[in-house]
């Protein structure tokens, strides 16, 4: 980078990434322009309605795009420090694995996949001590959250399986503490 | 005083057992979250505004009131000991505390933390107390376009007055504005920015946008910037009770700085930050050991702790009076009003007095709380220092998605937690904003009502906005905190405004 030999460099490359942000911020403006155009001025009273507000952000969104590129142009823009993509798409990669397998494979093994993979964008960590950890963490929260706080979670097999093993052990539990006390009342 | 009657009728619904438990739960969720780096207040509440639906809304509020207040204490240990704060209120406590640490000092400085924050929360939630029934009488005269007035101040303040860049703070701000306007429009029931995707006609989840916003853009953020050198954590050495010297040191910097901290979180200023580094200020102009600054003056942990916890009692006051959130964590408290069908403001103390000054009590109680769960059990919380860094942010993304799969367990919501925290992750890279975006979010429509309001009342004529006195003064307010930081910056006096950043909560 020979942008930073010395303070008489005043003519600076423009800032490209900052350039795209303010592309984008654009099309923002654009899009709900476009969309707000659309809607009928039915609703409107006094010239006041449902069209106003989101043309005025439209507008402002569309200055702020201007004064962006003013700012790249002028290499305004704080430095960026390299960013690691690895860990990134590690991470990206078990939200999207999350993603399609809650309907299909159920909360716990969705949920233990994101949590392996997470971990694993973090650092060196083996998968296969991973998964399984998060798989029985995230059985653990379903089974307290779907079943003690009546929060829905998606079930599947795995989850079937846990909610009858899980009353089975407090039925036993239960049944046990029964047992105790017919016990104890027979003592007396 | 009729003040002190309806504090004692809230501190009856306080002391319920239950709502204890809901104080319990939210202080020590609070404190642990304050702890861990990288997750912090507004984080947290978002997270169990899904799972505390079916819950009853006062305890649920004061359970969150107990998260806010928690978050602010923990912040500090982190502060001391590791050099990292835990949360962004935190960040002039690591300047002195951590040196004392160094210097074995880390149990007074941990002490004078603790004690300042329980001094400033009591006097600040007194404060809250006292002044909420004036500012409700005074609101009760407000109409739409007062209303309208002091939602534009609190946008200029949130997104343009402090951090390093108005342009940033505006755009971040915008973004938010731009997600509000998604969904039916209440008033003519047509559908906006919604493309014809039945989930979008709602509008979009504030918890869904902050879970991801906080959780999962901070995750990738972090992650992004690879291995580093691991963070040291400092023992605590020396013991936690303060010499004589210490509490002389300290008493005057904790009134200072709750002084401080109170007005400006009471204010439409924006977040606790800027009361810890006025007060930061002050203390090192009136020290009588100005050597010690900077190698760990305990003036310099006391007084910005003081003021950061005066400054969350502080936010309450135009949450409850007003229905306006000034900072990420209030306005996510908001949406948990809303999630029960309450809009805080003047009306709500007349509806629903029994929650308003039951929330308030509990606050009191809540410190207590606080009190013993930071000094006697702090080694507890220092073990929460030592979780590896996979296995942290692996258990937040878990609790993360839970929240969202609780509240609506669809592909497409998923599909907008991922699409919000890669927006997230851009922001933080670009070195913009996150807290205008759910601010804007969440107060936009509520500001789009008032202003259609007030435009139909005067008929389309918008120069009856600025006819009200206080309409015009709020305005005129809004006007010099856009401007004066632009004029700051443009020569070279930024740095004051970037340290000031209220960033996260």
């Amino acid at each position: 980078m020979t942008d930073h030999t010395g303070p008489n460099v005043i003519k600076r490359r423009p800032d490209w990434a900052a350039l795209c942000v303010a592309a984008g911020l654009a099309a923002i403006a654009a899009l709900i322009a476009w969309d707000t155009s659309r809607l009928g001025a039915a609703g409107a009273y006094a010239r006041i309605g449902p069209q106003t507000v989101p043309f005025a952000i439209a507008f402002c969104l569309a200055v702020l795009s201007a004064w962006t590129v003013f700012e790249a142009l002028r290499g305004d823009f704080p430095e960026r420090e390299k960013q690691e993509f690895a860990p990134v798409l590690w991470i990206v990669g078990g939200l999207i694995a999350q993603m399609v397998l809650l309907k299909v494979a159920g909360f716990s093994i969705a949920t233990g996949v994101l949590f392996a993979m997470t971990a694993r964008g973090f650092g060196r960590i083996n998968l296969a001590i991973a998964l399984p950890v998060g798989v029985v963490l995230a059985a653990m929260v379903w089974l307290i959250f779907a079943k003690l706080l009546q929060l829905s979670l998606p079930a599947a097999a795995l989850e079937g399986w846990i909610a009858v093993g899980a009353s089975w052990l407090f039925g036993g539990i239960a049944s046990g503490f029964q047992v105790l006390w017919t016990f104890i009342q027979g003592l007396f | 005083m009729e003040t002190f009657g309806l504090l004692f009728q809230g501190l009856q619904v306080a002391i319920l057992p239950i709502n204890l438990l809901y104080a319990l739960i939210g202080v020590t969720l609070g404190t642990a979250v304050g702890v861990l780096p990288g997750i912090g207040p507004a984080l947290t509440v978002a997270l169990l505004l899904p799972v505390t639906y079916r819950l009853d809304p006062a305890g649920s509020l004061i359970m969150f009131a107990g998260i806010y207040y928690g978050g602010m204490y923990g912040g500090s240990t982190t502060s001391i000991l590791l050099n990292t704060p835990g949360e962004s209120a935190s960040i002039v406590t690591a300047l002195e505390g951590n040196k004392m640490a160094k210097a074995g000092r880390g149990g007074p400085a941990l002490a004078t933390a603790a004690i300042g924050s329980f001094v400033a929360g009591l006097i600040a939630t007194m404060g809250l107390a006292f002044i909420a029934p004036f500012v409700v009488t005074f609101a009760l005269a407000f109409g739409p376009r007062e209303y309208f007035a002091l939602m534009v101040l609190a946008f200029v303040t949130v997104s343009a007055a402090f951090g390093d860049s108005t342009l940033r703070g505006l755009t971040s701000l915008f973004i938010g504005l731009a997600l509000g306007i998604i969904g039916i429009d209440l008033q003519t029931g047509q559908a906006r920015m919604s493309f014809a995707i039945p989930d979008l006609l709602d509008g979009i989840e504030v918890t869904t946008l902050a879970v991801a916003m906080f959780a999962i853009g901070e995750t990738l953020f972090i992650a992004a910037q690879g291995a580093r050198a691991p963070d040291k954590v400092e023992p605590v050495r020396g013991s936690l009770w303060m010499t004589a010297k210490d509490w002389g040191r300290s008493w005057k910097a904790w009134l200072r700085g709750t002084l401080i901290g109170f007005p400006i979180g009471a204010m439409p200023a924006g977040g606790a930050e800027i009361g810890t580094f006025f007060s930061y200020t002050l203390e090192k102009k009136l020290t009588k050991h100005p050597e010690e600054f900077g190698n760990g003056a305990i003036e310099g942990v006391a007084g910005p702790e003081a003021a950061n916890n005066a400054s969350a009692a502080g936010t309450l006051v135009p949450l409850l009076t007003l229905g306006l959130p000034t900072t990420a964590t209030a306005a996510i408290m908001l949406a948990g009003f809303q999630q029960y069908g309450l809009q805080p403001g003047p009306l709500l103390f007349v509806s629903n007095p029994q929650l308003v000054w039951g929330l308030i009590a509990s606050l009191l109680i809540a410190n207590f709380m606080l009190l013993v769960l930071n000094l006697p059990l702090i080694g507890l919380w220092v073990r929460l220092l030592t979780i590896p860094k996979p296995w942290l942010y692996a258990g937040i993304l878990m609790f993360a998605t839970l929240g969202t799969i609780g509240a609506n367990p669809s592909v497409f919501e998923l599909g907008m937690l991922l699409a919000f925290g890669l927006l997230g992750f851009g922001l933080r890279v670009f070195g913009f904003p996150i807290a205008p975006v759910v601010v804007g979010l969440i107060l936009g429509p509520l500001a789009e009502q008032q202003l259609r309001r007030a435009l139909a009342i005067s008929q389309g004529d918008v120069v009856v906005l600025f006819t009200s006195p206080i309409a015009a003064a709020l305005f005129a307010i809004a006007a010099i905190a856009l401007i004066l930081p632009l004029i700051l910056r443009a020569r070279g006096k930024g740095q004051i405004l970037s340290q000031m950043a209220a960033d996260e909560d």
